[in-house]
């Protein structure tokens, strides 16, 4: 080991370090081990909230407008009459088709069951009767395999999610509700959107099936001069209408999922708060006790000639070091988990919601800056105590 | 001196170390209790379900209705004690972040199905003579401030429209595991209204509970209920009550099911964090063990001593992270929206489960260093320098 | 006189990455009771093995050794300890005190191993403390204590089970000369006066003039015997 002394301030004993690493391979491997673990978990809370984010909010564009009954917590007991479809069908802000007709769905949604893959029991699918230029208007969707269903039958487009999820979801195969078999004919792709988790028929029919008389919702695409405001102004102030209102389809969306997000963020702050006080704890006894072990070494590198800011920065270095190498295990780990999606019961629709664990780059970042906290705090004082030392006590 | 006292001593010879330690068993034993309370109130639901009610709904949802014209049918069935019926009503008070349940009930069955829910005799008759009364949990009339004699303003979404009751009753439940946050007032309040307003929705009702005399018969009654309305435009399904609640936890499972797996990583990161230390500690006094090996203390009394002082962490650590789980509960309850969970308790089984954890963890941390100290040979470890 | 330790072939071999190295060989030697024996001889000479055999903390590879009527090589370990417990005391060079007990705590921590009552320990404690001469730091913790005080303490704690056979490894090794004297004259007392069989392993000339009898080793044999009475 040879130390180069001709520029002492600041060297750093680097080989030092990694030597030392190999001498304590257990109790080291054990404080990364714990490192790890807790920047899994908290990747991976992060990691679930995105993911309900990103499946809530990519459902719904920009461009579409819902228009739901007033004080209706979800699409399921929202109700609009044929009247009042009618009536807005024929207001100017909603875009037209290339043949005049205007850009808008009525929707009619409800709930069956059907039986889960896993063998998990029943669980409660969303089925949504749609107009004819519903994909027009929910353009994300594409019909990966099979075809659209035709209007006047009784057929089904199914959403991915569902054919992973659900047992015989298969092109051809039927579905029984509402007393009669409805046929599968296509698979649809919608962006991991929540739509991934529907089927789709024709609205008249649906309604017909179940005995009903009204639409759900209505969605449509607002013309380019219009804008929501105006929108929900003509709303508010019209007799007919002021029991409906309209929202921007995305924010629709994303509010339904509000409850959900939120306990999830605010169970994986308080956890990630919790463990990270608990693993700057971990990271801060490894650290003493490699002081405390050292002392000899530490006596005999000042007494070789470097600084006291040397050696906090070799411990403090060497904490950052045990504490990045959990943190990149933990993330690596937490990756894994993006081949996974989980399906809940949402709330706010009362039916299954598939959503996957979103590794972005707000995650990455989060973790690897919640590394670098720990691996600091954790190192910093009992950096501090092995700088120190004086060289008398230490060397005795 | 006595073994123990040895052993006490021992364990606080390095001070901080052993503090640190502690306190980083106290934060994840918190952490694992906080979590443990999280999924126990996801299924308080199950634990507060009684084996001598059923509940009938529709077979494809909750959410879809039945007919009113189904109470006598059913209760036509022999075993049956009382048929009572409930629609949930929802709607917003205030404002779309105000849970707790708002349920239109019959007031004659309601206490006959639901025991645990308590009314003075007053209340209960005042309750049953007006057309708009309704009753609150004790848990909401707190949160809101409510008083007999106070206006409740609703804005219905199922049922839409402006309503008002007054509220006539606070009930309070018989046990803390039991809902004490619901607004339950008259079904033929909602009827006659439905009957003016919707008359295509009236006469309907969201689901049944039904008291049956004898627990074990559940399953044939349940059965024989369905088969009365299978094939009609509504059918049943009937169930336990348990088998009910089930069925929604079962709905969050994903989620509940990570967060028990968070919450067994924890016990994990316990267990690492003790290792660490035990085997650091157990490391630096190899020269120790040895000299005590030659006073002929044997494998047995170094297993105590090593065990032991795993088990004082450890267990102090649990204890101390135990007594915080209470206002940290408190804390993250009251950062929940109002009313997320009606029933917020830690239970018994959360502090078993952590104490028990605890002691396993001391155990487990100990195998490593007793190993070592069993397996080093005296003359090596007289020799040990740190 | 007879003697309490009859050593015959002893042999010790140690296995070190696949080469063998005999730290004894083939080694016979008697031990009278009531001896005060000094074990002397250069680095690696095996001395220290030696003692420790004695002690029964080490076992030989292959020979006889009958320490206080046993056949100490045929005991297991846990036999060993018991066996210890009754016969040895342990006086080393760097004390091993327990630092977290005071210096009765430190006495008191073999009795635990026996039968006796808390106040028939308090005898035997205040006893031994008595003998090296350490009454009045009692509950001192060593880390208050001289290296001199702490050796005494050791020795306080060697004499508490009242073993028949003391064996020092380097006592005087890390003390002063005035303490070493202190520490040399203590050992005499308890061999002279209570008629202890003592084994001391020293570097130091001067502590080995203390002793009666002188052996030395070199290589893992027996030398000469120098007696000295």
């Amino acid at each position: 080991m040879v130390y180069d002394l001709t520029d002492n301030k600041m060297n750093i004993p680097l080989y030092y370090i990694w030597k030392n690493f190999l001498a304590r391979k257990l109790t080291t491997g054990i404080t990364i081990a714990g490192i790890a673990l807790v920047v899994f978990v908290f990747a991976a809370v992060l990691m679930m909230a995105d993911g309900i984010q990103q499946t809530l909010s990519s459902t719904g564009s920009n461009d579409n407008v819902v228009i739901t009954r007033k004080s209706s917590s979800g699409e399921i007991t929202s109700i609009i009459d044929r009247a009042t479809a009618d009536l807005i069908s024929t207001m100017p802000m909603i875009q037209k088709d290339e043949k005049g007709k205007p850009l808008l769905t009525s929707d009619a949604v409800t709930i069956i069951n059907a039986p889960k893959k896993d063998g998990g029991g029943l669980s409660n699918l969303a089925v949504r009767g749609v107009s004819e230029n519903a994909l027009k208007i929910r353009n994300k969707i594409t019909i990966i395999s099979g075809r659209m269903f035709t209007f006047g039958a009784r057929e089904l487009i199914v959403g991915k999610a569902i054919e992973e999820r659900f047992s015989n979801i298969a092109i051809g195969n039927t579905i029984k509700f509402a007393g009669d078999n409805w046929v599968i004919v296509g698979i649809m792709d919608a962006e991991k959107s929540a739509f991934e988790s529907e089927l789709w028929c024709d609205a008249n029919q649906l309604i017909q099936a179940f005995n009903r008389v009204d639409y759900s919702t209505l969605t449509f695409r607002i013309s380019d001069n219009a804008n929501i405001e105006q929108l929900k102004a003509l709303f508010a102030g019209d007799k007919r209408l002021n029991q409906y209102e309209p929202e921007n389809e995305r924010k629709y969306f994303e509010k339904q999922s509000e409850a959900m997000r939120l306990f999830i963020q605010i169970l994986g702050i308080t956890i990630t708060v919790i463990f990270s006080v608990g693993a700057m704890i971990g990271a801060m006894i490894t650290m003493y006790a490699a002081v405390a072990n050292r002392t000899t070494e530490i006596g005999t590198l000042r007494a070789l000639g470097f600084q006291r800011m040397s050696i906090l920065i070799a411990f403090l270095v060497e904490s950052l070091i045990t504490a990045f190498i959990g943190g990149f295990i933990g993330i690596g780990l937490a990756s894994i988990l993006q081949f996974y999606s989980i399906s809940t019961l949402n709330f706010g629709s009362f039916s299954e919601l598939s959503f996957s664990f979103a590794l972005t780059s707000n995650v990455i970042q989060g973790a690897l800056t919640f590394t670098g906290i720990m691996g600091f705090i954790g190192g910093f004082l009992p950096a501090v105590k092995a700088s120190r030392m004086s060289i008398l006590s230490a060397l005795r | 001196m006595s073994m123990l006292k040895l052993i006490a001593k021992n364990s606080f010879r390095h001070t901080l170390r052993v503090i640190l330690t502690i306190i980083g068993i106290s934060i994840a034993v918190l952490a694992f209790g906080l979590l443990r309370t999280v999924v126990t109130a996801w299924s308080a639901g199950v634990a507060a379900s009684s084996p001598n009610r059923l509940v009938t709904r529709q077979a494809i949802s909750f959410i879809f209705t039945l007919p009113y014209a189904y109470k006598d049918k059913i209760a036509t069935i022999p075993g049956i004690d009382q048929v009572s019926y409930f629609n949930w009503f929802g709607g917003t008070y205030i404002d779309k972040n105000q849970f707790f349940a708002r349920v239109a009930c019959d007031p004659e069955t309601l206490f006959k199905v639901y025991p645990e829910y308590q009314l003075s005799p007053n209340e209960k008759t005042k309750f049953l003579s007006e057309r708009n009364a309704c009753i609150v949990g004790i848990e909401t009339a707190k949160r809101y401030n409510l008083k007999i004699g106070d206006i409740m303003n609703i804005d219905g979404d199922i049922y839409p429209g402006k309503w008002q009751f007054v509220v006539r009753g606070i009930y309070t439940p018989r046990t803390k595991s039991d809902d004490a946050t619901q607004m339950f007032f008259h079904w033929n309040y909602l009827n006659e209204r439905m009957k003016t307003d919707y008359p295509n929705r009236s006469d309907e009702i969201g689901w049944y509970v039904v008291k049956i005399k004898d627990a074990g018969a559940s399953a044939t009654i349940s059965q024989k209920i369905d088969n009365l309305f299978k094939n009609s435009r509504a059918e049943t399904k009937s169930e336990t009550e348990g088998q009910f609640q089930q069925g929604f936890v079962a709905s969050s499972g994903a989620i509940i099911g990570a967060i028990n797996i968070m919450s067994y990583l924890i016990i994990g990161i316990i267990l690492l964090v003790l290792c660490n230390t035990m085997i650091m500690t157990a490391r630096e006094r190899t020269r120790e063990y040895a000299v005590l090996k030659t006073l002929g203390f044997t494998g047995k009394h170094l297993f105590t001593f090593i065990a032991g002082e795993a088990l004082i962490i450890s267990c102090i650590g649990a204890l101390i992270g135990l007594s915080l789980l209470i206002p940290i509960v408190q804390g993250f309850e009251s950062f929940l929206p109002k009313g997320w969970f009606p029933v917020f308790n830690i239970e018994n089984s959360t502090y078993i489960m952590a104490g028990s954890s605890a002691l396993l963890v001391g155990i487990i941390a100990s195998i490593v260093p007793i190993y070592r100290a069993l397996n080093t040979r005296i003359v090596d470890g007289l020799r040990f320098n740190g | 006189m007879s003697s309490i330790i009859s050593i015959s072939n002893l042999t010790k071999v140690y296995q070190r990455d696949k080469q063998e190295i005999r730290v004894l060989n083939n080694l016979s030697l008697e031990i009278e009771k009531g001896d005060f024996v000094a074990l002397m001889g250069p680095s690696g000479s095996g001395k220290t093995t030696l003692l420790n055999i004695i002690a029964g903390i080490d076992k030989p590879s292959s020979g006889n050794i009958i320490v206080a009527d046993t056949n100490i090589a045929t005991l297991s370990e846990t036999e060993l300890a018991k066996w210890r417990s009754r016969h040895i005391g342990f006086i080393f060079q760097f004390y091993n005190l327990i630092p977290v007990l005071t210096a009765y705590e430190n006495v008191e921590l073999p009795l635990m191993l026996t039968p006796l009552s808390k106040s028939e320990r308090k005898n035997q404690v205040e006893l031994a403390l008595n003998v090296v001469g350490l009454g009045d730091r009692i509950h001192h913790y060593p880390k208050q204590l001289s290296g001199g005080q702490e050796q005494r303490v050791a020795i306080a704690r060697a004499i508490a089970s009242d073993p028949d056979i003391f064996v020092a490894d380097e006592p005087t090794g890390d003390l002063d000369r005035v303490s070493a004297e202190e520490i040399l004259t203590l050992l005499d007392r308890l061999n002279k006066e209570f008629g202890k069989t003592i084994v001391m392993v020293t570097h130091d000339p001067y502590a080995a003039k203390k002793a009666h009898t002188t052996h030395h080793l070199e290589k893992g044999d027996l030398l000469q015997e120098v007696s000295k009475l």
